[in-house]
């Protein structure tokens, strides 16, 4: 084991796998062998079963993920990280990769919450999709989901990860798409599935890249040898793995996707599109560590895309009236603050990792509340519709009461302990940054009490017809689970320990430099926050909330309503001079190219044509032709010869 | 009786290596027994006795090659093995022997192919009686006395026995001898169809008439080339092209014209003419022994003569190859384009492919002075060849198969749909298509590698451009052939394909299993190919 310099990334280096740590490979297997036997069996032919096989393989792999982390914990420090080769995946010349998986401080985190959460959202969706002819389908995908999900924070090697990055692409699009017959629907799995194409490349060149450079593709090789690369490599590898997490993290300028990626089922939602899949980006760029410690512009690139996106989201989220996709904006704008804490450098890693537990938990909160909102509401998701519902559904209230606190961040809820974390070492590092996520925090406080007070309280606006009705139990014991997460999950940074914890992967922390003591700082974060929601409780609480959304508003309230214009900009500068450059294309492959082919071949069969005749079934004349070649013959050597 | 005795003094014994020659001397020899059974022999029993002494003699010659491979010691200090027998006559080395095999195999399978006697209704697809004159009594009368001519088996004999002597010719007047051995027995074969028989005695004539007008440049060239050097002999020959011995003017016209008698002989443009003709009007089965083996020996010879005879000249007449390889491949290429006749279609592919060889002939000469991974031209060209021979008797063992109530059916118009009707079939045969069109996972594709390595590693690059085009063009009428079999509807009343015997089916099966062995798994041949090493002198 080499001994990393003190300014350097640590690097990993894993010991074999033994005793429990041999089933590392079931993890994945399970969820896998569930997705293979439902969508391979088919739909009708497992209906009857399939929702009870999905919760079993994934509630297996997290009882699994349980005891592997036990037992970890119980483990030397120096001695958590555990390494399996499952087999031999590509052995092509000088390119090794195998299927390797790596078990360390991170995936283990991770392993926890992509089967925790999983588990219970395969459990709500049981009761959530109960009606659904295609339920057996359902549960196929989101099995398959999993299985990727968990290979893409398992995998040794950037190749691995990329079969899983690719994987929860391929879920994703075919979740998002799963009311296919709604043309919304397919619509936006194909943009989901578009836009990540984008970042997908920036995983692809970055991955070869990291070839070339250092002949491996392993994080263990890489990490030994990252001191040894020049920063312009290591810089754009970092601006590669970014393009790449703003794809699949729905960050600036890659973000255009998620709002409409809410046209899923509600569990995809809250499973997918808040709390794992579009965390994967944040998980890219704290795995790979060991390049953007060594790279000082990609990292403030990071920051930028984080600080922007935070702000972003959460502009659109104040005027959604939808309320899933005011979500969407709040998940988008949460990730922001995760991405700004990974391009912090140590000083950030564990915070965004832990950002991203506590957010996992919350906003699947919020997410499986909304839909079971959405459930009691026969499916309207216009927050302009609802209003009084605290005792209509008051199981759903109070646990998404919970993850609201949590989100918002007021103590002590789990919210609270991570956003503070993430703006604190935000203002040691910069004035900028540091405002931005105070600003962030007090926008959030507006649009979450905003759907808080619209959905809740208030008058009754319901549709006709509608009576709303608590949810089952299969439904709210998640809630309830869930919301208990959200209220507990602070209990991590006590003592400091998710921060030690993760040291041994992303380095120690930094001391924190700031001008004022840190109390000071929570405390106006807390003022902030509370100045949000009075904002929302005098402008949306104290009036009454008009049944459709008034046009006459603002230009900033129109720009919120139209997501910024990102569409608009995607649509204006990159969609139509695309059109128009492939018309222009197909103009010169009709004209130009085809014509030069057709042309060419045209002239051949002439040619065919005319030289024919020469062969005119005389032997007289074949006999010339002969006299006439071996003269020709001759002619040419000698002349070529004698000249 | 004092000249007598000078005589007798100046007259030496030759000394010949029987055991190195044996291959000849098997072939020769069955060739001789045969004509005896056709003299001692019931008629009844003629076919069965002359089947099996060609399958033997053809076995037994393979059988002496294979010893003879075995036991070539290598020559000196210099990279080839093998040895010149009966008093320079004859060079046989790795070359030779690896020719000897690739024509005696070839000749295998052709000999199943003259023996089929399934498809015309127990008798064999040769003139019953070749002396009748076409839509005379008598020739009505040979038919149905169910009359047939089994010389064509003799006379195959001593065509390969031609075909072996001709690469293995370590002289000129050697080599001339070996050209008229296997041409004179081949323009019979070509008049001998049983169905379309003028068509096919035009060919003949055509053939032979074309034939002795080049061999008369052969001879002129031998004659020219002994003014300038003094000898018949190759070593000879190379020696004083060496020394630079005057009269350049007699030895590139002697280059030239025995250039002229080898180029007919492969059939390269613009000694292509009879090519399409004798193809055509040939019986199929003759057409495919001739394609495969005639290109075979005459690309052997070619090899020979210009690198050992004349390779010291290397630089004299390699711009003249270049010039014929272009013009070759591009007639065989375009007029194959227009081409509504199956037989005429695959001659002019024929024809492409000797200028694809040719591009290889003047490719890398010597491999030594590179790293050892490169082709030479020598093996580049012998892989080749072996690729081709297989497809080509492949692809005309299928023609014989479609047929309708007249005989084969060789109009393309009337192959449409083929590959409904019956798929097996057309699949084979679009995969020899595939395959000389050099599609990947075929041979034809590692054999145009082949060549194409070897003339890019000689400097030929710009040959290989045009090579690589060409190969474009030829890719156009091989895939139309496959188009119009599987996506065009069957026309009424079209050919039917006739269950062939065991024979036919044995010849199909054989091409298309090294088709796809040469183009999955060619390094064996290769490797035997590179082992034939260089020629010795």
């Amino acid at each position: 084991m080499s001994i990393p310099l003190a300014a350097s990334a640590p690097v990993i280096d894993p010991s074999p796998a033994s005793g429990v740590f041999n089933l590392l490979w079931v993890v994945i297997a399970l969820p896998a062998l569930g997705a293979a036997l439902i969508l391979l069996l088919g739909n009708r032919r497992t209906s009857g079963f399939a929702h009870l096989l999905g919760c079993a393989t994934v509630l297996g792999s997290f009882v699994i993920s349980l005891v592997l982390f036990v037992t970890l914990l119980g483990r030397d420090e120096s001695d958590r990280q555990v390494g399996q080769v499952v087999y031999n995946w590509v052995d092509a010349g000088s390119f090794h990769a195998p299927f390797g998986l790596l078990y360390d401080q991170l995936s283990a985190l991770f392993l926890l919450l992509i089967t925790g959460v999983g588990s219970l959202i395969h459990i709500y969706s049981v009761g959530y999709m109960e009606h659904d002819a295609r339920r057996a389908r359902f549960f196929g995908y989101l099995n398959l989901f999993v299985a990727a999900m968990l290979t893409l924070v398992l995998g040794d090697n950037y190749l691995v990860l990329f079969l899983g990055w690719e994987g929860v692409g391929l879920a994703s699009y075919l979740l998002i798409g799963f009311w296919q017959h709604k043309p919304s629907a397919a619509v936006a799995a194909k943009k989901a599935f578009v836009v990540n194409r984008v970042g997908d490349i920036g995983m692809a060149l970055g991955t070869m890249l990291f070839f070339a450079t250092f002949g491996t593709v392993s994080f263990a090789g890489i990490s030994a040898a990252a001191d040894r690369a020049d920063d312009l490599t290591m810089t754009f590898l970092g601006l590669l793995l970014l393009l790449a997490a703003c794809g699949k993290s729905a960050q600036v300028p890659l973000q255009s996707w998620l709002l409409d990626a809410m046209e899923g089922p509600t569990p995809v939602s809250a499973l997918i599109h808040a709390a794992t899949m579009v965390t994967a980006g944040v998980y890219l760029v704290v795995r790979s560590n060991f390049v953007f410690d060594h790279t000082e512009l990609a990292q403030t690139a990071v920051v930028v895309v984080g600080a922007v996106t935070l702000l972003w989201g959460a502009i659109i989220g104040c005027a959604k009236d939808d309320i899933k996709k005011a979500l969407a904006g709040s998940t988008m704008s949460q990730i922001g603050y995760m991405m700004l804490a990974a391009g912090l450098g140590p000083a950030g890693y564990a915070f965004a990792i832990f950002h991203l537990l506590t957010h996992g938990f919350f906003k699947a909160n919020l997410f499986l509340g909304a839909g079971s909102v959405m459930h009691a509401m026969d499916d309207d998701v216009d927050m302009r519709h609802y209003g009084a519902l605290s005792k209509a559904v008051p199981v759903t209230f109070l646990t998404f009461a919970i993850g609201y606190l949590a989100i918002i961040g007021i103590p002590p809820f789990a919210g609270f302990w991570s956003k503070d974390k993430i703006i604190e070492a935000a203002f040691g590092d910069n004035l900028v940054v540091g405002l931005a996520t105070l600003v962030g925090a007090g926008i959030t406080a507006f649009y979450m009490s905003r759907v808080m007070l619209m959905t809740y309280f208030g008058r009754k606006r319901w549709e006709e017809g509608v009576h709303p009705h608590e949810s089952p139990k299969v439904m709210t014991i998640p809630l309830m689970v869930l919301a208990a997460l959200s209220a507990l999950g602070g209990l991590l940074i006590f003592g400091d320990w998710i921060v030690d914890w993760l040291a041994p992967v992303v380095g120690p922390e930094p001391e924190l430099h700031l001008g004022v003591p840190t109390i000071v700082l929570t405390l106006v974060v807390l003022v902030v926050v509370l100045v949000g929601v009075a904002v929302a409780w005098l402008t949306v609480g104290r009036h009454e909330v008009p049944r459709t959304a008034p046009a006459k508003v603002s230009f900033a309230t129109r720009a919120a309503r139209a997501d910024l214009y990102g569409d608009a900009f995607n649509e204006g500068v990159l969609m139509r001079p695309g059109d128009r450059f492939v018309e222009g294309l197909v103009v010169f492959d009709d004209r130009g190219v085809d014509a030069f082919v057709d042309g060419t071949a045209s002239s051949f069969r002439g040619m065919s044509g005319t030289f024919r005749r020469l062969q005119t079934g005389y032997v007289r004349s074949y006999a010339l032709s002969l006299l006439g070649g071996a003269v020709l013959v001759v002619l040419a050597l000698l002349a070529v010869n004698i000249a | 009786m004092t000249s007598a005795v000078t005589l007798a003094a100046e007259f030496s014994k030759p000394d010949v290596e029987y055991s190195l020659i044996s291959p000849l001397l098997i072939v020769f020899g069955v060739a001789c027994l045969g004509v005896l059974v056709e003299a001692f022999v019931a008629r009844e029993r003629r076919y069965l006795a002359q089947v099996v002494l060609g399958l033997v003699g053809v076995i037994g010659a393979l059988v002496a090659t294979i010893m003879v491979a075995a036991n070539l010691a290598p020559q000196g200090d210099t990279a080839g093995r093998g040895e010149i027998a009966v008093e320079g006559a004859i060079a046989v080395d790795g070359p030779t022997v690896f020719l000897w095999g690739t024509i005696l195999v070839l000749s295998l399978i052709s000999v199943l192919l003259f023996a089929e006697r399934h498809l015309e209704g127990g008798i064999t697809a040769f003139a019953g009686q070749a002396a009748a004159l076409p839509g005379t009594t008598a020739e009505r009368e040979a038919s149905t006395r169910g009359l047939e001519h089994t010389e064509v088996f003799p006379l195959m004999m001593f065509s390969i026995g031609g075909m072996l002597l001709f690469p293995a010719a370590n002289d000129l007047i050697t080599m001339f001898v070996a050209l008229e051995i296997l041409s004179l027995p081949l323009y019979l074969l070509c008049g001998l169809a049983r169905r379309r028989r003028l068509l096919s005695q035009e060919a003949a004539l055509k053939y032979f008439m074309l034939g002795a007008f080049s061999s008369g440049f052969f001879l002129y060239g031998i004659a020219l080339t002994y003014g300038y050097a003094g000898s018949m002999n190759f070593g000879d020959i190379a020696e004083a092209i060496t020394g630079r011995i005057g009269g350049q003017v007699l030895l590139l016209a002697g280059i030239g014209l025995i250039a002229v008698g080898l180029l007919f002989k492969v059939g390269a443009a613009p000694f292509h003419a009879w090519t399409p003709d004798v193809y055509q009007g040939a019986p199929t089965a003759v057409t495919a022994f001739m394609a495969a083996c005639t290109k075979v020996a005459a690309f052997g010879a070619l090899l020979r003569l210009f690198y050992v005879g004349f390779g010291a000249a290397r630089w004299d007449w390699t711009p003249m190859i270049w010039v014929v390889a272009i013009l070759t491949m591009l007639v065989g290429c375009l007029l194959a384009i227009t081409q509504t006749d199956i037989k005429r279609m695959l001659a002019y592919s024929s024809i492409a492919h000797a200028g694809f060889i040719l591009t290889g002939f003047v490719g890398l000469h010597q491999v030594d002075s590179f790293a050892g991974t490169q082709l030479s031209s020598v093996q580049a060209v012998l892989f080749y060849l072996v690729t081709y021979g297989f497809m080509t008797i492949g692809a005309f063992a299928v023609v014989t198969v479609v047929r309708d109530g007249s005989g084969e059916t060789t109009h393309l118009a009337r192959w449409a749909g083929l590959g409904k009707t019956s798929p097996l079939l057309a699949g084979v045969f679009a995969f020899f298509l595939l395959g000389m069109a050099g599609i990947p996972l075929t041979s034809g594709f590692t054999g145009k590698w082949a060549v194409f390595t070897s003339a890019v590693s000689g400097g030929a690059w710009p040959l290989v451009v045009v090579a690589v085009l060409l190969s474009v063009v030829a890719a156009f009428f091989y895939v139309r052939v496959i188009v119009l079999m599987f996506f065009s509807e069957p026309v009424g009343d079209g050919p039917t394909v006739t269950m062939p015997s065991v024979m036919t089916t044995v010849t199909i099966t054989v091409g298309f299993a090294a088709t796809v062995v040469l183009g999955v798994f060619p390094g064996p041949v290769l490797d035997l190919a590179a082992n034939a090493g260089q020629f010795i002198r």
